[in-house]
């Protein structure tokens, strides 16, 4: 315990570390709610389908949870 | 633009894939074992590694890094290739994750057992292990990172981010609640104390839940549901505000565990503030994840998978509902120490986590092996068996929780304890601690069809190495007209720099007053250093996983004050590497128990005893017995090495102590073996159980008048 409040005291100002990274993050976040409510709807609608793929867009077959194979599809 | 051809590897995803099978039988079992122990606690036949304490931290251990670690880095190296169109950067890199994260795991089931352990719950390892532990995370983040640095796509999906923010958190929390001070290959003392010892754990601990199960598996329900519904992320903008806010609040939380504990009231107050703050960007995640299948819940209906997802979900949302709810004072001082936080965990462990990784892997294994699922069937079974063994386990826990909890705290009308024998309030739950152990056993053999149905799925079909794929390069060079968080999602360093600015912020916050105030830790001038022996009996304590079952915690209510004693005050543990305070009561409370005029004082003999056969002196009693510490010797050879380094963490024993340590601890040995000897027991100085006895003796007794130590003079 003594061990770490001496490596602790021995950065200089450190009493201030934790307003500054508050600050920070508080500007942070507002820029970035202002910013995200601005994004247009079109780079939203590309962003969002980037997991998506264009064979996804085939026929998905849940009955067998699997992309249409080419073999039969009798059910289990 | 020119198109370029690559291949998928998916090698590392199937390596993964098996050791989340396989490991999510293995920890489940123990769980499973540990759950019967508390109903037949003579099952472990005075096995010291079969018994409750030993196992325990191996359960935890297995569940949450093995099977859900393994379950991640499945998912994580699937996905991440497809989202950023490129192979993973290194496949050795891949490789040496995986087999250094096994063996890490091979070394936790060997080491916890034996008793190996620093005593802070999930971060047990040993410091050799915690090493490996930092290198193989390290390298595990460099091949995500340079992953992202060599992608063909300008935007990273949001699931990456919540896979960046996991490697950054969790080797931060890792590393620095692992500064350990050595005395041997396999054992260690944490550079902090007492109070300070706990902030820092229960930083790590929540941050564990956050970052090691929460954001990784938000990353893949970001993708797999997605991918399984076949349908876009409900709300992307949703998804970039809830990360952030997700992870710098959770950072916060941690003192939520240590309500009503000496932790000074702002640390407490900040903590609740956090935690019920973090409903909002919990809550996010979970609409964001359930609204990605609005319209579809046709397929819902037919799909295990999507079945599996959303249990998984909404167990998230309960979870998460729950948290800031007993993070709350007037809850918490019902539910802390009770069984209601196994039940909160499980509702995570079994709901969210175990339901998105079966969801996963019934997705992806089938497309691994370039085939059908073997049985549809079979795993509509398994997802019943999860879903009502998650229920099994987690409502009579809720139940067992209030009742023991107003049991404890109901008064007669004269004012007395109305259940002055903690024992009684222990027989009145066990009829749900059976319960508990059939829904563990239901939702572990789910887990058995899962394997099962995985492997004939895998025979059925052939693995698929390599699958190609097509995409332009990623032009370099300055993006124009790129602005705001788009530049920040689209700089893969930059971005992990925020991340880590993020959730270092609430760790500052919190720890730099904590550790430089002197006000925080009022200091008590009757407090003194552990004497030798009872430093060795407080290991032992440890090793045998004792605050597993017993806090030595007193809150501040007239319940406890009058069944225990005075409750805790800050300044009595400052010489605690590492703290002892628990989590959960499954016997009673031991931070009074050297206090000779306190309700909880038994003498030594009782004690020596109460260890041999604990139902011999408490008939109902469910703690097992310990008759090895009445056999083994103490080991004395370490005695010199553990004064040296509790002086160098300022532990103030006299210059010089440390030579004469075993001469001091051999006089009290003898002291206290004579006293049971003249109660007619036959036992040698040596023993074991001696150093625990003068342990338990101590505790709480420098408060409360007890003989002051003499240090020099023996
Ligand atoms: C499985 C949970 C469990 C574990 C592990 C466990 N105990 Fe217990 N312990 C209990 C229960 C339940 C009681 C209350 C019944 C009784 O007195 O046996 C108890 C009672 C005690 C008591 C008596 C308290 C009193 O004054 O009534 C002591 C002392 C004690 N335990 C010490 C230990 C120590 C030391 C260890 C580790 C070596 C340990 N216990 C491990 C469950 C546990």
């Amino acid at each position: 315990m003594k061990l770490v409040t001496s490596a602790l005291e021995s950065i200089a100002d450190i009493q201030w570390f934790p307003i500054i990274g508050l600050i920070i993050f508080f500007s942070f976040f507002v820029i970035l709610i202002i910013h995200v409510s601005r994004l247009g709807r079109k780079q939203e609608d590309e962003y969002s389908r980037l997991p998506l793929d264009e064979d996804d867009e085939q026929e998905y077959d849940y009955q067998n949870e699997t992309k249409n194979l080419d073999h039969d599809n009798s059910n289990r | 633009m020119e198109l370029q051809r690559f291949a998928y590897d998916n090698r590392l995803s199937r390596m993964f894939l098996n050791a989340t099978m396989f490991w999510g039988f293995v920890g489940m079992l123990v769980g499973l074992t540990i759950a019967l122990e508390l109903v037949f606690p003579l099952m472990s036949s005075g096995i010291p590694w079969l018994s409750f304490g030993r196992l325990r931290p191996l359960h935890t251990n297995a569940v949450v890094f093995a099977f859900v670690g393994n379950g991640m880095f499945t998912g994580i190296y699937y996905s991440t290739p497809r989202l950023l169109k490129t192979p993973m950067y290194s496949q050795t890199l891949g490789k040496i994750h995986f087999w250094g994260w096994q063996l890490i795991i091979a070394a936790a089931v060997f080491t916890l057992p034996l008793g190996f352990t620093v005593g802070k719950e999930y971060a047990e390892l040993e410091w050799p292990i915690d090493i490996a532990i930092a290198i193989v995370w390290i390298i595990f983040g460099i091949n995500l990172i340079m992953t992202m640095v060599k992608r063909r796509v300008k935007h990273i999906y949001v699931a990456i981010w919540f896979y960046i923010a996991t490697f950054v958190t969790v080797a931060v929390l890792h590393i620095v609640n692992s500064i350990n001070i050595p005395v041997s290959l396999f054992k260690s003392y944490p550079v902090y104390a007492g109070i300070q010892d706990a902030l820092v754990q229960w930083w790590y601990g929540h941050n564990a839940v956050a970052f090691f199960l929460t954001t990784p598996y938000l990353g893949l329900m970001y993708y797999f549901v997605p991918k399984a519904a076949n349908r876009p992320i409900y709300s992307y903008k949703l998804s970039i505000i809830h990360f952030w806010a997700l992870i710098f609040l959770y950072i916060w939380a941690g003192p939520h565990h240590l309500l009503y504990s000496a932790l000074p009231d702002w640390a407490q107050a900040l903590g609740v503030a956090f935690s019920i703050m973090l409903i909002g960007p919990s809550w996010g995640g979970m609409l964001n994840g359930l609204l990605t299948l609005r319209g579809a819940w046709d397929k819902v209906r037919e799909s295990p998978v999507l079945k599996m997802f959303v249990v998984g979900i909404t167990a998230y949302g309960m979870a998460t509902f729950e948290g800031p709810l007993l993070s709350l004072k007037s809850v918490n001082a019902i539910s802390h120490f009770t069984d209601w936080t196994i039940a909160h965990v499980h509702i995570g462990a079994l709901g969210w986590n175990g339901m998105i990784t079966f969801g996963m892997l019934y997705w992806l294994l089938p497309r691994l092996f370039n085939t059908r699922l073997y049985s549809k069937k079979l795993a509509n079974t398994h997802f019943w068996l999860a879903t009502s063994g998650m229920l099994f386990f987690a409502i009579p826990l809720y139940f067992a929780a209030f009742t023991q909890s107003l049991m404890w705290k109901e008064f007669t009308e004269a004012g007395y304890l109305r259940y002055p024998n903690f024992i009684e309030t222990v027989v009145q739950i066990l009829p749900m601690y059976y319960l508990r152990a059939l829904g563990g056993a239901l939702y572990l053999t789910g887990v058995i069809l899962l394997i099962y149905n995985l492997v004939m799925t895998a025979r059925s079909g052939s693995f698929v190495r390599f699958e190609e794929d097509e995409a332009p390069a990623l032009r370099t060079g300055k993006i124009s007209g790129e602005k705001g968080h788009r530049i920040i999602e689209s700089k893969p360093v930059l971005f992990t720099i925020l991340a880590l600015i993020a959730i270092s912020i609430g760790g500052l916050v919190e720890f730099v007053p904590m550790f430089m105030v002197k006000s925080n830790v009022p200091t008590i001038a009757a407090v003194q250093p552990y004497t030798p022996l009872e430093l060795h009996g407080r290991d032992i304590y440890v090793r045998e996983g004792c605050y597993l079952c017993h806090s030595q915690m007193v809150r501040p209510f007239r319940s406890e004050v009058e069944r225990y004693g005075d409750y805790s005050k800050a300044g009595e543990v400052v010489y605690d590497h590492p703290f002892q305070f628990g989590s959960k009561r499954t016997g009673p409370d031991l931070a009074r128990a050297g206090v000779q005029s306190g309700p909880m004082y038994k003498p030594a003999s009782w004690h020596y005893n109460h260890f041999l056969s604990p139902q011999k002196m408490v008939a109902q009693s469910i703690m097992p017995p310990y008759p090895w510490l009445i056999k083994n010797d103490l080991d004395i050879s370490t005695t010199n090495r553990k004064i040296k380094a509790m002086q160098y963490l300022g532990v103030p024993y006299p210059e010089g102590f440390a030579d004469k340590a075993n001469a001091h601890l051999q006089q009290q040995a003898y002291e206290i073996a004579q006293n049971l000897r003249d109660n007619g027991i036959q036992i040698e100085d040596t023993k074991e159980v001696i150093a625990l006895i003068a342990y338990i003796h101590r505790l709480g007794r420098d408060i409360h008048g007890g003989e002051k130590v003499h240090f020099s003079e023996r």
